[in-house]
């Protein structure tokens, strides 16, 4: 695997070879994270493919990927590094009386008794690997400062046992569906990508490529039909993984035309809200053909 | 230098081609629109530009973006100076080394005017963007004869004109015309920039020296409003809205964020340590969702905000169990079950106006009796805890506003906001009275994205008890 891109060319050939398609942003900047070992923070509306940028960046870089699923509460313990302390209680049982204080305190706070999580997994790794923090946005502020340590250094402080620096540089991709508003020092380490939903060309070519042997004229006719749904307002507008879900779908049921039958039938794929439903048949679904006779 | 100083305005004494000092200026310029742009990002730019080959225009553009512009908003800001700034930079080195276009291809006399018509409404239809620059020039040639008015707005809107180039259809044309559905707004709006462009560089040209710098006007990033704009712009916008409200409030800070320790959590916890309480849990603390009244003008004076106002209403409809909607004219009419019923705001439209019956005789705004009725009907139900919105620009058309009957209304009610679409220059106004009300009320202006989230964060942000 090319471990290292010497091109945007390069990487946006690299990202397709894995299967995913970058448009022309998403290719520079992924170049430009691999090159200047900066964080990027990807922002855009929800299944516009932020996550699997960074499945496809490992997978193309050959590197592992550690992934950090954020949520609210999420706090140090969880992300960073934890003290196992089941583990150390043990240890101080098993040596009642035996030892000193001393020798014990020192015991017990040595790596043996460190449970790594994600975050000191990624800075530990002997082999450089891609670091997924997933939506960002839904942990709260204290979280964001925690991680503006690792995100511009690359080193985790642990007072116990002092400073763990990095050995390799990983590509650091942060994802954020834009509910809240980060800090801006967050903001200021990072390279900004903004993913929004594909041009019509783009996603047809996305659709595709994961299913080739779905016939052109109904893969553009999906596409097509899938941007007049997104204009509506929806309260979930289909994301691009469901558009390919469709697409394998409708290959299924060896569909060669979408028309209102066909899509009437399978709307449950790209559409997940009751009212969402209704307001679809009847703006989109009318302008469509009618089922052929036959 | 200073002949060269005076030509180009607003750049620096920097030697001339330096392009550190260029991109400099140009930082600048961004923060002279309001973009917090930090030194270390500055050096980022630099770095990254020192990756990339700079032969594609779009590549050195992302990189500057990708570094620079951290949000959409500053990236709608950063497009806009962009295309400014070098524009104007590459102006200014044209005419430092008298570099000319070549004047319009062909004699503009032969062109067949019909003829370029229809090639413009076709080229705009596909869209190829060096194809619409070049019949920019072309029409320019054919329509903008002489040095025309000197205001570049006046003769884009001539010769557009003159092009019969219109977003309407115009079913007198021949079926096969591109003109005969209308044209593709975004596309006739993208046209009409080369068009002003290629005016601006004549002028440029001939009088060899470039005009001032237009500042980007508040209207460049107001908030998409009213039939004018895109319906999808304003679900964008929207969208955002949705999601901010679903997750604000989520996220208290310091102290307050755990009020109280779950006693039969942090017993079950407690037995993984042997009954040692070591890890204390909390009780979530919920965010606030409050019982909502909204309150919608949907009169002529502000048509063309009330497609935004209907769309927010259904953002807070999905995301407040508890609401219900009145529109008013000249009296109020409830709409809360058109509302979860109609997801298509046109559809509600339609049904607030056939059913609803807000409109008396006139079609203005009755403030003063939508107050009253207002009053009348949920007087019982107004609580500390309840907010009331309303949605209008509190123009009386002349008519008493009774500001006593509101401040009843404010008082029985936790809290009282009020969006205006309108810029606060414009209040108080002709017949605007919102200062009368602003009193009792929280009343933000709401024409631009961040107002909005100014008014979300004021909406959920948790009261102190």
């Amino acid at each position: 695997m090319a471990e290292n891109p010497i091109s945007v060319q390069d990487v946006a050939e690299g990202l397709q070879s894995v299967g995913y398609l970058p448009g022309e942003s998403t290719a520079l900047v992924s170049f430009l994270a691999a090159k200047l070992g900066k964080p990027v923070l990807v922002e855009g509306p929800a299944g516009v493919g932020k996550t699997e940028l960074a499945k496809a960046l490992a997978k193309y870089l050959g590197r592992e990927l550690v992934r950090l699923q954020c949520y609210e509460g999420l706090d140090e313990a969880k992300a960073l590094y934890e003290w196992n302390y089941r583990k150390q209680l043990l240890r101080i049982q098993a040596e009642v009386g035996g030892t000193g204080w001393d020798e014990v305190q020192d015991d017990i706070f040595g790596e043996e008794f460190l449970l790594a999580r994600p975050l000191m997994t990624a800075i530990a790794s002997e082999k450089p690997v891609v670091l997924l923090i997933d939506e960002i946005d839904k942990t709260d502020q204290e979280f964001e400062a925690m991680l503006l340590e690792l995100l511009s250094d690359f080193q985790i402080t642990i007072p116990e046992l002092g400073r763990i620096e990095a050995t390799t540089h990983p590509v650091v991709i942060l994802t954020s569906n834009n509910s809240r508003e980060l800090t801006e020092a967050l903001k200021r380490r990072c390279l900004y990508l903004w993913l929004d939903y594909p041009e019509l060309e783009h996603e047809l070519q996305i659709v595709r490529m994961h299913t080739p042997e779905l016939p052109e004229t109904v893969a553009r006719k999906l596409v097509d039909v899938i941007r007049m749904v997104r204009e509506l307002d929806l309260k979930k507008s289909p994301s691009i993984a469901e558009s390919i879900d469709w697409a394998r779908a409708l290959l299924l049921l060896g569909a060669r035309e979408i028309d209102q039958d066909v899509f009437r039938q399978t709307l449950s794929v790209i559409i997940k809200h009751r009212t969402d439903l209704d307001i679809v048949a009847e703006r989109v679904g009318v302008k469509l053909e009618p089922a052929s006779a036959a | 230098m200073p002949p060269v100083k005076a030509i180009y305005g607003g750049l620096p004494d920097k030697a001339p081609g330096s392009f550190d000092g260029e991109l400099l200026a140009f930082v600048e310029d961004l923060r002279s629109e309001g973009m917090a742009v930090g030194t270390s990002e500055m050096l980022d730019a630099f770095d990254a530009l020192a990756l990339i080959e700079w032969q594609s225009s779009s590549d050195f553009k992302e990189t500057l973006a990708t570094t620079i512009a951290k949000s959409p908003e500053d990236r709608r800001v950063f497009d806009l100076v962009f295309e400014r700034f070098f524009f104007r930079a590459a102006e200014a080195q044209a005419v430092r080394l008298s570099v000319s276009e070549p004047q319009s291809r062909a004699g503009s006399d032969e062109l067949d005017l019909e003829a370029l018509r229809r090639q413009i409404a076709q080229a705009l239809e596909d869209g190829s963007e060096s194809e619409l620059r070049d019949l920019a020039r072309l029409a320019i040639a054919a329509f903008g004869k002489g040095e025309g008015s000197g205001v570049l707005g006046v003769d884009v809107q001539r010769i557009r004109r003159a092009l019969g180039l219109r977003t309407e259809p115009q079913p007198d044309l021949p079926s096969d015309d591109p003109r005969h559905d209308g044209l593709p707004r975004e596309q006739l709006r993208r046209f009409e920039q080369h068009l002003r462009r290629e005016l601006e560089r004549g002028l440029i040209e001939r009088t060899q020296a470039l005009p001032p710098k237009r500042p980007l006007t508040d209207l460049d990033r107001s908030l998409p409003g009213g039939p004018v704009q895109d319906l999808a712009a304003v679900h964008k916008v929207v969208a955002q809205l949705r999601r901010r409200l679903a997750t604000q409030g989520h996220e208290l800070r310091g102290a307050n964020r755990h009020a109280h320790v779950d006693v039969r959590a942090t017993m079950r916890a407690s037995l993984q340590t042997g009954g040692v309480p070591v890890e204390l849990k909390f009780r979530p603390k919920r965010p606030r969702r409050p019982e909502l009244f909204v309150l919608c003008d949907v009169s002529t004076s502000v048509t063309s905000a009330s497609t935004f106002f209907l769309s927010v209403l259904h953002a807070l409809h999905d995301v407040f169990r508890k609401q219900r909607s009145f529109v008013f004219i000249e009296r109020i009419s409830e709409v809360t079950e058109i509302f979860q019923r109609e997801r298509d705001f046109r559809a509600a439209a339609i049904a607030v106006s056939r059913d609803a019956g807000v409109a008396d005789i006139s079609g203005y705004t009755d403030y003063g009796r939508v107050w009253t009725e207002f009053l009348a009907e949920i007087e019982s139900e107004l609580h500390p805890r309840a907010t009331v919105i309303v949605l209008g620009d509190a123009r009386t058309n002349g008519r008493p506003p009774r500001e006593d009957v509101f401040a009843a209304i404010a008082a029985k009610a936790g809290r009282t906001f009020w969006l205006n679409p309108e810029p606060r220059l414009y209040w108080n106004y002709g017949d605007s009275v919102i200062s009368v009300y602003e009193q009792y009320c929280q009343a933000f202006e709401c024409w631009r994205t961040d107002q909005l989230e100014e008014f979300v964060k004021a909406l959920t942000k948790p009261t102190v008890r």
